[in-house]
Formats: structure tokens, C-alpha cells, sequence
């Protein structure tokens, strides 16, 4: 294993995960709710009465961090390597797998490990386990 | 408009400029965090801490409580069993976020951006839970 030092930002890094968890902290706090974005999303898709308008909110609220950003700084690099095939299948994969895991990075990666749910901390290796697998596959495998 | 609207939307753009600041919203940086055995970036390991750092202290709090502080329900997940549904959902979410380097939230902040890509994938992942939902209740029809 070499780490790229060059590209480390543990100062950022640090800093954008405890915003992370101060929306977490938020939404618990304020709302009740656990920010996993999955199921925020997902569920607009089982529309109840009375539950829609605060999913759309939150993922409104996403939707405008880039141009809240804008206001004091430019848009750190977005670099998206993957081309619009893959996109669509790990897209559809993304989609339907969270769901039936009902979490993702969020929902079980943050907020499930932080309220120490055992299916959470379950959850999380094995989306962990699987993503370095598959970059390892598709990395050094299949370019190799 | 009920005060909990507003928190929900101050959450998301709280959440989104987070994920901005980390890198996460960069596949290409969650890729680099993803190769083990390349040039490996740990950066996304740091962002996970800290937001768990945070987290415990509010989850910590929040428990042995029956509402939150704007006096909503609390909405905390009950089952506790692990499932397949559970295991293989979240293999199959890790082939998924490997392949292109988007997870749900970064798809959307990149979106907002204004990336194309990331407009194909949050497309695509809305169909993968639409494509959900059907197979749900079809199972609960045919049950």
C-alpha cells in the first residue's frame, strides 16, 4: 500500500465530515429523523400524505450547496471519470441495492454507527468490503 | 410553514456544503479512497470520523428521549435482526458506488453543480428505486 500524500486533505477532510455530522446532529435533534439520503430519496418514490414535503426540502437543500458555495468561493473539482453506460448501470445498482439494504454512507456509515446499530456497523463493512473490492477488480484486474 | 420544513431544508444544504468541504462529492477523490492498492487517498476515513465524532454526541443525547427538540416524533429505525435483505443490499450498494465513485448524497450535490454525469446517474438510481418499489408491491399483492 502507498499513500498518496499529495492528494491527503486531512484538514478538509475532517472539516466536511464534522458538517456532516452536524446535519446528521440536526435532523435527529430537530426533526427526529435519521439523514440517510437513500431513504429521503426513496421515499418520495412511496408517496404518503404529509410525508413528501420534507424529503423534497432536504434534497432541495442538497441541490443548492453548490450554489450556496458559489457565494464565497468556486466549486471545488468534481471529476467524474466513469462514462454515461456505467454511470447508468452503477446508477441502477446504487438505486435498488440501497434500498433493500434500507441505507448508504448516511444512513448506516454515519448515522447508524453513531447511534452504534449493529445492522448499521454490518451494513457498513459490507458496502466498504464490496467498494474496494469492485475498484480493485475493475482497477487493477480488469485495466491490468 | 412548520419550523421542521425549514430545519429539513437547512439540514440538506448543511449536509451538501459538507460534502462539498470533505471531497466526497468528487468521485474521483472517493475512488482514490477506495484503491487499496493504488496511490491510496485515506481523506474519506477522516470524514467518516468526524462525522461520527459528531453524531455520537447527538444520537447519545437523543436517546431515552420520546421527540425531538421541535417536539416531532422520533423516527428511529426498530428493527434490529440482521436479514439477507440487509447484507446483500449492502454488498450490492458497495459494487455500485465502486464502479463510478457516486454515492447518493455526493450524486446530488454534483448534480446541483450542474454535471451532466451526475444528473445520468441520480436518474438512474431513481429508476433502481422505482424498480424497488415495484417489486415491493408486487410481493405485498401477490402475498
Amino acid at each position: 500500500m502507498t499513500i498518496d500524500w499529495v492528494a491527503f486533505s486531512p484538514w478538509t477532510a475532517l472539516a466536511g465530515g464534522l458538517l456532516i455530522g452536524l446535519a446528521a446532529a440536526m435532523f435527529i435533534l430537530f426533526n427526529g429523523r435519521i439523514a440517510g439520503i437513500s431513504g429521503i430519496v426513496g421515499g418520495l418514490l412511496r408517496p404518503q400524505r404529509g410525508d413528501s414535503l420534507w424529503r423534497v426540502l432536504f434534497v432541495a437543500g442538497m441541490l443548492l450547496a453548490p450554489l450556496g458555495w458559489l457565494f464565497f468561493a468556486q466549486l471545488p473539482t468534481i471529476q467524474i471519470d466513469a462514462g454515461y453506460p456505467l454511470l447508468i448501470v452503477a446508477g441502477l445498482i446504487v438505486g435498488i441495492s440501497t434500498r433493500y439494504g434500507a441505507g448508504c454512507t448516511s444512513g448506516h456509515g454515519v448515522c447508524g454507527i453513531s447511534r452504534l446499530s449493529p445492522r448499521s456497523i454490518v451494513a457498513t463493512l459490507a458496502f466498504m468490503g464490496t467498494g474496494f473490492l469492485t475498484v480493485f477488480v475493475v482497477r487493477h484486474l480488469l485495466a491490468g | 410553514m412548520k419550523t421542521h420544513f425549514i430545519t429539513a431544508f437547512i439540514t440538506g444544504l448543511v449536509f451538501g456544503l459538507g460534502l462539498l468541504v470533505s471531497g466526497m462529492a468528487n468521485p474521483d477523490k472517493v475512488l482514490s479512497f477506495l484503491d487499496l492498492a493504488g496511490a491510496w487517498d485515506p481523506s474519506l476515513a477522516l470524514v467518516m470520523l468526524g462525522a461520527i465524532a459528531v453524531g455520537v454526541v447527538a444520537f447519545t443525547f437523543i436517546r431515552g428521549r420520546s421527540q425531538s427538540l421541535l417536539g416531532e416524533p422520533l423516527r428511529l429505525p426498530t428493527k434490529t435482526s440482521l436479514d439477507s435483505r440487509l447484507i446483500v443490499g449492502s454488498l450490492g450498494f458497495g459494487v455500485g458506488w465502486g464502479l463510478a465513485g457516486f454515492c447518493p448524497g455526493p450524486a446530488l450535490v454534483a448534480l446541483g453543480a450542474g454535471e451532466a454525469k451526475a444528473a445520468v446517474f441520480v436518474a438512474a438510481m431513481l429508476a433502481g428505486m422505482g424498480l424497488f418499489e415495484l417489486l415491493e408491491s408486487r410481493k405485498s399483492t401477490s402475498n
